[in-house]
Parts: structure tokens; sequence; C-alpha cells
């Protein structure tokens, strides 16, 4: 448990500086600081368990059946980043406290530190390679507010942008590649990807596997040809670049390097691959530090060097390389680290960090000066600083390896030079700021920082002198249990200083030497360099990002012209490609169902609809007709439901029926009333073709379904009715019953469209025509005392219709949302009749509060059930013995068909009187009636 | 009965089909209401046709399939709902841009 506590202890305590929000700044800093120091401590047993060779593991089942667990583990490998990610954690908090301005928001940065450490903390402690690429992810995400954290700033937000989209189009192709190799290995826990190592090694997607797991490494290491972004993510605040580049992040690529070494290391492909990509990162990282006149952009690209030669090292791959590896990973963190706060010093003490400008700093800045001096010559190899030790390990490593056989040499030689150009833009950094002549006009007078801001510095030198004099007191444990958990051997690392006379200090004194003359030379460098300027890499990146843009910006304009036919067009058109080919594949489309014999009423049902629907559609243009013509339409549709055997369907339909007509004519008054012809002759037979493709297909498809046998599963509906929902009814014993979790779904649908009209017809501004289409006035009569008269009549015996079509729905026709529709029309027939004042007056009821009440009372007669432990909408029903009515059924399934009659009018009555008054004066006016 | 059905069925679908790819909105509701008759009678003629045989326990020997019956129900309520949102939302845009058009109107401030 107590890993999980390290893992998700500041992801969930990025939520503290930001409850924080409204304290001071100590506050926040002291709250956040608190976060990694309790996971310093709680990690401290867990390490000591590690240090002694056990590995602490803490696991939870998330989605057993994809084999993702919460896995946690707590190796030698974990526990060395751990360490570096939680220790420089805390000192980049205690750094950012002073770095940042007043103006700046300091709970966002807290917050999106915090999560960063999370995820990075995830990562390197993830014991299931599924969960170690979820925390990728986060990390990915994490550091681009991070880097964009000044988002006002357009560099920062373009840096921010293409760490992004660099580093997480690796991170899917990490993905690709860890679900390959869990599909050889057939589990995504590390260890049995360890044990797998032969089968993933011989499998035939192995290299393809490689390539993508190394491009997830390389973009997040920055390594050629993807180190265009880490430059770039400078403009992110000082204390982000020290963590991104010293413990985060970019060692993210490493770790994974490392993480995946037992199960993908050993191969040829892995050895050239590796090995070169580091080499060059290397060289190129090194070259581009030298010409940089950014402190920052020299410090970055110097980052991409290290990585390099990280890289290469793990290329190699041999034990003694692995050991210089994670060496140099932790030498490298606490130089970098202190590095950027350094050049943030001078950044923030001088104003600016342009090394043109700078010089003669030392005596404004003693302390800075000195300490930077000791982290600087750390990172150039200098004897007795840690660096040196871990440069002479690789220098050696790069003289034993013979990967490439009698060409094996130049890579000793390179690594020389890249060490001497690493010496180069060390002694830059220091001379170019601290000495070279006096002190020139600055933004600010420079001084040096207040001492808790240095106190992070003196800490990161201090521990580069400490590690460098007592290697063997200090990271010997720790690197034992790391290389031991990467090489899967138990092996004890041996640290000295001195190693005597040999070859790889004659390099290293070679590369002092050659550094110091590469740096008197500069200036000729700078001038050879000068030709190449203009290619930059944001450049580069900028325009195959907008490219790719453009071209979706075709794209889309092409396809999304804001034509409602075009796209009515185009989906029909493209069902009729899918669709017909399909049809031809069908080799006999009459089933072996025997066919019912044509009757004569349903001949004349036929023709009357098919010619009410081409008279729908050839009438078009006027109106009116064509919604008489629809009104006939729905019609015989009730009366064919009536002939086939489903009453239920008949009633519905013809009281729906009612309902929508007069909607339409409603909603026609607001419209114009005829068509004017704008198609195009070209159109019309376009649509004509399109629409007869269509119904020709629905026809085949029907005459297919309907020819053939089949099984239905409502047997059991009709075998289950009476005996187990009560009622004979087997249509609405369905839905209140059998399926009344749809019905209640289909309620509530039903109650949102009627709130959404609602809404829609609020502030609403119709066209209000005062005549009719031929400019006659509107009749001043409103209400006939006709129809008055027999809407008066109607309704009290639609309602007891209404109310006997309820009660008998169980077992006959009928049932909620039939008899919910009569009393809408019979209440609609009021309003035509009498107008909306009148209504008002007799009968005052909210028809949203109705229709809500009914929502409420369906789902309520769900929830009863529970109270019987049983599930949701379990039925009960039973038989009462009534004065005068004698046996009667009551199944509580009758209160869910209420709850559907209460809604069914509500929502009708919403829709239809809101729309109705619309015309008269009782139309809405303001939002939110 | 089965080819006169089907036949049914394809002739109101391509009528409502032909009104769904017009360019005023009062039609293309029309389109939409007419077409859900359509699918409506599709739907429930999954079950197969069958003549005196309503899903009435007591009432007869062979029942009709009750299943599509009670989905096509709820269809037609829904259907309701929906042809009333979009006939609204039709009233609206007339209100609103002043016309009528289903397609982006170039000059006008009907952007997306």
């Amino acid at each position: 448990m107590n890993l999980f506590y390290i893992v998700f202890a500041p992801m969930i305590g990025a939520l503290i500086p930001l409850l924080l929000r409204r304290t001071s700044r100590p506050v926040k800093t002291i709250a956040t600081i608190a976060i990694p120091i309790s996971c310093i401590l709680v990690a401290w047993p867990l390490a000591q368990q590690t240090l002694a060779g056990d590995i602490p593991t803490a696991i939870q089942q998330w989605l057993p059946n994809i084999d993702f667990d919460l896995a946690f583990r707590l190796d030698g490998l974990s526990l060395l980043f751990v360490s570096l990610i939680l220790g420089i954690g805390v000192l980049i908090v205690l750094y950012a406290h002073y770095y940042l301005s007043s103006k700046d928001n300091d709970s966002r940065f807290y917050a999106c530190l915090l999560l960063f450490m999370s995820s990075m903390l995830g990562i390197v402690t993830a014991d299931n390679v599924l969960l170690m690429w979820a925390f990728w992810e986060l990390t990915s995400i994490s550091s681009f507010l991070l880097i964009g954290y000044w988002y006002h700033q357009s560099d920062a937000r373009r840096g921010a942008r293409m760490a992004l989209a660099t580093t997480g189009a690796g991170g899917l192709a990490l993905l690709a590649g860890l679900l390959i190799i869990g599909h050889i290995a057939g589990s995504y826990q590390l260890d049995a990807i360890f044990a797998a190592k032969d089968a993933i090694q011989a499998h035939s997607l192995y290299i393809p596997a490689l390539i993508l797991v190394l491009l997830g490494a390389f973009t997040k290491s920055a390594q050629f040809p993807f180190q265009f972004w880490l430059p770039h993510a400078m403009a992110a605040p000082t204390p982000v670049s020290a963590y991104l580049h010293s413990a985060t992040m970019v060692k993210a690529g490493i770790f994974l390097l490392a993480r995946m070494h037992p199960a993908l290391a050993g191969t040829e492909f892995w050895f050239i691959t590796v090995t070169l990509i580091g080499l060059i990162t290397m060289l190129v990282g090194a070259y581009f530090a030298l010409l940089k006149h950014d402190l920052k952009g020299l410090l970055a690209f110097s980052t991409v060097s290290h990585l390099g030669l990280i890289c290469m090292l793990l290329g190699i791959g041999s034990q003694a390389a692995v050991i210089a590896a994670l060496f140099h990973v932790i030498n490298h963190a606490c130089f970098k680290a202190g590095l950027f706060m350094t050049a943030g010093i001078i950044d923030h003490e001088a104003g600016t960090r342009d090394m043109r400008k700078l010089q003669g700093l030392l005596k404004f800045m003693p302390i800075t000066a000195t300490l930077a001096m000791i982290v600087t010559a750390s990172m150039a190899g200098v004897p007795p600083f840690n660096g040196f030790m871990s440069k002479e390990l690789f220098l050696d490593q790069a003289l034993n390896q013979h990967l490439f056989g009698g060409l094996s040499w130049f890579v000793p030689v390179l690594a020389t030079v890249g060490a001497a150009l690493s010496v180069a833009y060390s002694i830059r950094f220091i001379h170019d700021v601290f000495f070279n002549g006096g002190y020139k006009e600055l933004p600010k007078q420079p001084h040096d920082p207040p001492k808790m801001m240095a106190l992070p510095v003196l800490i990161l030198s201090l521990m580069c002198i400490i590690i460098g004099l007592l290697p063997m007191l200090t990271v010997s444990g720790i690197l034992n249990q790391a290389v031991s958990s990467v090489v899967l051997d138990n092996i004890t690392v041996k640290l000295a200083l001195w190693h005597g006379f040999n070859l790889p200090l004659l390099m290293s004194a070679v590369a002092i030497v050659g550094g110091i003359v590469i740096y008197s030379q500069r200036d000729q460098l700078f001038t050879f360099n000068r030709q190449f300027e203009g290619q930059d890499a944001k450049h580069n990146f900028e325009r195959i990002v907008q490219s790719i843009c453009d071209s979706a910006n075709k794209l889309f304009t092409y396809i999304d012209t804001g034509s409602l036919q075009r796209y009515m067009a185009l989906v029909l058109i493209s069902v009729i490609v899918l669709v017909i080919p399909q049809l031809f594949e069908i080799v006999t489309l009459e089933g072996s169902r025997e066919q019912l014999p044509v009757d004569f009423v349903s001949i004349v049902g036929a023709s009357v609809l098919m010619v009410a629907g081409f008279a729908t559609a050839v009438l078009h243009r006027h109106r009116f007709i064509m919604l008489m013509m629809l009104s006939v339409v729905g019609l015989v549709v009730s009366l064919s439901f009536a002939h086939f055997s489903a009453p239920d369907l008949a009633m519905t339909q013809l009281v729906v029926e009612v309902v929508s007509i007069i909607l339409m004519v409603l909603a026609l008054f607001f419209m114009p009333q005829k068509t004017a012809r704008a198609s195009t002759g070209h159109r019309v037979f376009r649509d004509i073709l399109i629409a007869s493709l269509i119904g020709g297909i629905v026809a085949t498809l029907n005459y297919g379904i309907l020819t053939s046998d089949f099984e239905t599963i409502s047997d059991f509906f009709i075998a289950n009715a009476k005996t187990g929902g009560g009622g004979t009814n087997v249509v609405n014993v369905i839905l209140v019953d059998f399926r009344g979790f749809d019905t209640l779904g289909e309620i509530t649908v039903l109650a949102i469209a009627a709130a959404g009209i609602h809404k829609l017809l609020n502030k609403l501004k119709p066209f209000m025509p005062s005549s009719d289409i031929d400019g006659r006035p509107w009749h001043r009569i409103k209400h006939p005392l006709m129809l008055t008269n027999v809407a008066n009549l109607i309704l009290p015996m639609a309602m007891v219709v209404a109310v006997y079509i309820f009660l008998r729905g169980h077992n006959l026709p009928g049932g909620g949302f039939i008899a919910g529709l009569i009393a809408a029309s019979a209440m609609i027939l009021q309003y035509i009749a009498n107008g909306v004042d009148w209504v008002k007056e007799r009968f005052n009821v909210n028809y949203q509060s109705l229709m809500s009440f009914g929502v409420m009372i369906a789902a309520l007669t769900g929830v009863g059930s529970w109270f019987f432990d049983r599930p949701f909408l379990t039925s009960w029903f039973t038989y009462l013995k009534w004065p005068l009515v004698g046996k009667f059924e009551f199944a509580t399934a009758l209160l869910f068909d209420l709850g559907v009659f209460l809604t069914v009018i509500g929502a009708t009555m919403m829709i239809l009187s809101n729309f109705g008054k619309m015309t008269t004066r009782h139309r809405p006016r303001q939002e939110g009636n | 009965m089965e080819t006169l059905f089907s036949v049914t069925v394809g002739v109101l679908t391509a009528c409502s089909v032909f009104l769904i790819l017009r360019g005023r909105s009062f039609p293309v509701v029309v389109g939409i209401t007419m077409l859900s008759y359509a699918v409506n009678l599709f739907l429930f003629s999954t079950g197969r046709l069958t003549i005196d045989g309503a899903p009435i326990l007591g009432t007869n020997t062979e029942y009709a399939d009750p299943l599509p019956q009670a989905l096509v129900l709820t269809a037609i309520v829904i259907g309701f709902a929906m042809t009333a949102y979009s006939v609204i939302l039709a009233v609206r845009t007339r209100g609103e841009i002043g016309t009528d058009e289903v397609n982006e109107q170039d000059s006008g401030e009907s952007s997306r």
C-alpha cells in the first residue's frame, strides 16, 4: 500500500495548492514541499528492503480481463529514479518559491509540478507495462502544462505544443510496441516479460516491436533525430527546465531503455541502433551546445548530448556499461539541475541569459560563481567531481566495445571528440558569464540571490563533490541494486576516483586540452556555422504541422459545405453504394415462409397509402395540401396496424397522428405557405434517382425479411405475460414489465425532448403573418361556437375513455401511452376551441411538473422493488375484491404505467400548449420562465 | 400480401427520401415524419404479418409477435417527439434567420 501512497500522494496532493489558492506563497510552498517529503519518509523503509535485495510490490486489480492491474514495484532501478524524482523535486519546489514572480500563478505551477511528479513516479515504479504507458502519457500532458506555463508567450505555447506532439506521437508508438511485446509474452507484467526474453527476441515481430519502443524512448529522451523539441521546451520557467532535464521527462526515455533492457537488449539490432543513435546524439548535441548564446539553450543541448552518452552506454549493454550509464544518470541529474538553477539565478538577478551580454559577473555574484564552477566542472568531467568518474567509465566502455568489428576504433575517437566539445561548452558557460573582461551594462544590477534560493544549488554541488570523493559510501548501494535489476544478476559495483594511469585517463586529458583549444577558436566556429542559420528546427516543425493543418482544412471545407441537402445526399449515396453490392450476394431473396393471400381491403389500403405518399412528395410546394396528404398516410398506417393484429399500435398511431398534424399545422402558420421552385431539373432528377434506389433497397430488404422464416424470442413473453406479469395484453406487459427499463428510458427521452422544445421556444421571434396567403385577414371570430360546444362535450367523454383505456391496458389494448395521448388531444381541442386564457382560468396545471412527476412515479416504482430485495422494476400484482366492482387486479406495473401516462400528457401538452401560446400574448418573452 | 406490403413500405420510403432532399425546412420535416412511418412499418413487419392474431392472451390460438409491436409503440411516441423538436427547430430557424433554407447562406449570418 505504501507504494500506492508514493505514486498517488502527489497526484491527489496536486489539489492542495489549488485549494490554498488564496493563501500566501510560503504557505503554499510548505504545503507543496511536504508532499514529496512525506513520500520520501514513506519510501524510506521500502528503500531499506530494496537495498537488502528484496523487491517490494503492491498490486490492486483494475481491468483484469486485459491484464491491466495497478501493479507497482520498487526494484533497484525504480528506487534510483524515485530518489532522484523526489529528492530533486523537493529542491525544485524550494527554488521555484523564490524564482516565480509575484504575478505568476504559483498554485497552478505547484499543482502541475506535483501532477508531473506523480506521473514520473508512476512510470518508474509501474510493474505493468500498460500502467507504465498510462503514466508515460500523463507525463506528456503534464509537461505540456508546465512548458506552456507562461501561456501568454507565443514561444511557450509553441514549445509546449512541440513537446506534446513529439512525445505524444512517440507515446503512441510505444503503446503499439508494448502491446506487441505483451502479446508475445502473454502478460504485461514485467517479470513475465523478462522471463519471455528468448521468445520475444526469436519472434518475427521483435524488430518492429523494438523499433516502436525505441521510438517512444528516443522521442522522450530527445535522441537524434528527435532532439529538436527539447531546446524549445526552454520556454518553460527555469525550475521546470531544471526538473525536466535532470531527474524527469527526458530521463523517462533512458529509464524505458533500462527497464526493457532485460527483455529487448542483447541482439545485434539493439547494439547497433541504440549505440549509434546515442553516439550521433552526443556529438550533435555537444556541437550545438557550443554554438548557443542563450545559457539555457547551451544547457538544453548539453542535456541532449549527455543523454546520447547514456543511451550509447545502454546500447553497448555490458554490465560495466550499465553501471556507467546508471551512474551517469545520477551524476547528470545532480549537475544539470544545479546548472539550470544557476542559469535561472543569473537570469533572475541580471535580467538576461544571453552570453553575448553577460560578462564579468564574478565580482557581483561570487557565491553563484563558485557554485556554478563546481557543477560545471562536474559536467565537463574534471576530477575530483562525480562527472569525471562516470566519464572515465564511459570512455573505458567506448574503448572496450567491439561492436563494429574492424571499425570499432571510431567509437572511442568520437567519444573523445564529444568529451572535448563538452569541456569547451562548459568553459564557455563559466568564462563568458563570470569572466571575459569587465562588467557591461545589464537590464538589472546583478547580485547574489537570496540565500535560500542558492541553497538547492549548494546542496547539488555538495552532492557532486561528495559523490566524487566517496562514491562507495554514497551511491554504490543503490547502484548495486539498480544495475542488478537491469542485468538481472546480483552484482557488486566498484567505483573509485583514481584508476591509475591508463588509456581512459589519457583520453580525458586529451578531451580537456582539446576543449580548451576548441573554446579558444570558438569565433571561427561561429563564423562557420553562420552559413547554416535559418534552418531552424522550429520552423521545419511548424511548417510540417502547418501543412498537415492545411490539408485537413481543405478536406474539411470540401466535406463540410454547410448544405444539408449535400450532406443528406452524401449519406444516402454511401448507403446505396454500401448496400447494393451486399444485395447482389443474396442468391434467392424470397424465403420459404408461407405467404398470406392478398385481400381486397389490403389492396385498397396499400393503394391509398401509396397515392397519398406520392401526393405528399409531389405536392410538397403546396404545404397545406402536403400536410393533408401526410395525415392520410398516417391514418392508413394506423389502419394497417389494426389489420395486421396490432391494436395497440393502431391506437397509438391514430392519436399521435392527430397530435402531430395539429402541431404541423400550427408550425405552418409561422412558415411560408408555399415553397418556391428552387431545385433545377437536374437536381430533381438526381433526388428522384436516390429516392427510388433507397426505396428499392428498403422494399427488397423488407420482402426478404417478410418471406423468410424466423425464430421469435417472444414465446417467452407470451408464456409468462399472465403468470409473471399479471396481464393478458402481452404488448403492454412487455412495455411496463418485461422491458420496463426501456420504457423508463423512453419516457425520459420524451421528457427531455419536451424540455428542449420548451427551451427552443424561449425568446423565439416567430414570423407572424397577419393575413393568409392570398392576403385575406384572419377571421375576427377566433373561437367558433360549434367547435367550442363540441369540444366541451367531448372533453369529459375523452377523459373517461382515457381512464378506461388506461385501466384496461394491462389486459386489453390500451395503456399509459395511448391513454395519455387521448387525454392530451382532448385538452388540445380545448385550447383550439376556447383559447389559452379560457383554459388557464379553468385548468391551471403546470405541465412541466406533471411531466417530471410522471417520470418520477415511474422511476420510484422501479426503486420500490429494492425495498423488497428485488431487482429494479420488478413488478408485483395481486387481486383485490372491491365492493360493487368485484375482483380487481392491482399490479405495481399499473403504477408504472401511471407514470408513463402522466409523462405523455405532460410532454405533449407542454410541446403543444407552449407552441400554441406563440400566437397569443402569453408568448414567453424572457429566458428562464 | 408480403409483396404488397414491402412495395408500399418502399414507396413510402422513396417519397420521404425525396422530401428529405428538398432545400426548405418544412418539406424536410414532413419527409422525416413520413420516413418514421415507413420505418415503423418496416420494424413492425420484422415480426412478420399476421391477420387476426392480436397478442391478447385468450383471444386467439396463434399470436402475432408482440415484441416488435412493443418496440414500435414506443418508437411512434419518440418519433412524435422528434418531429415536434425538428418542426419547432425549423420555426425557430426561420424566426432567427428569416428564411427556411436548409443550406448555409453565403451572405447571411447563419454561420455554423
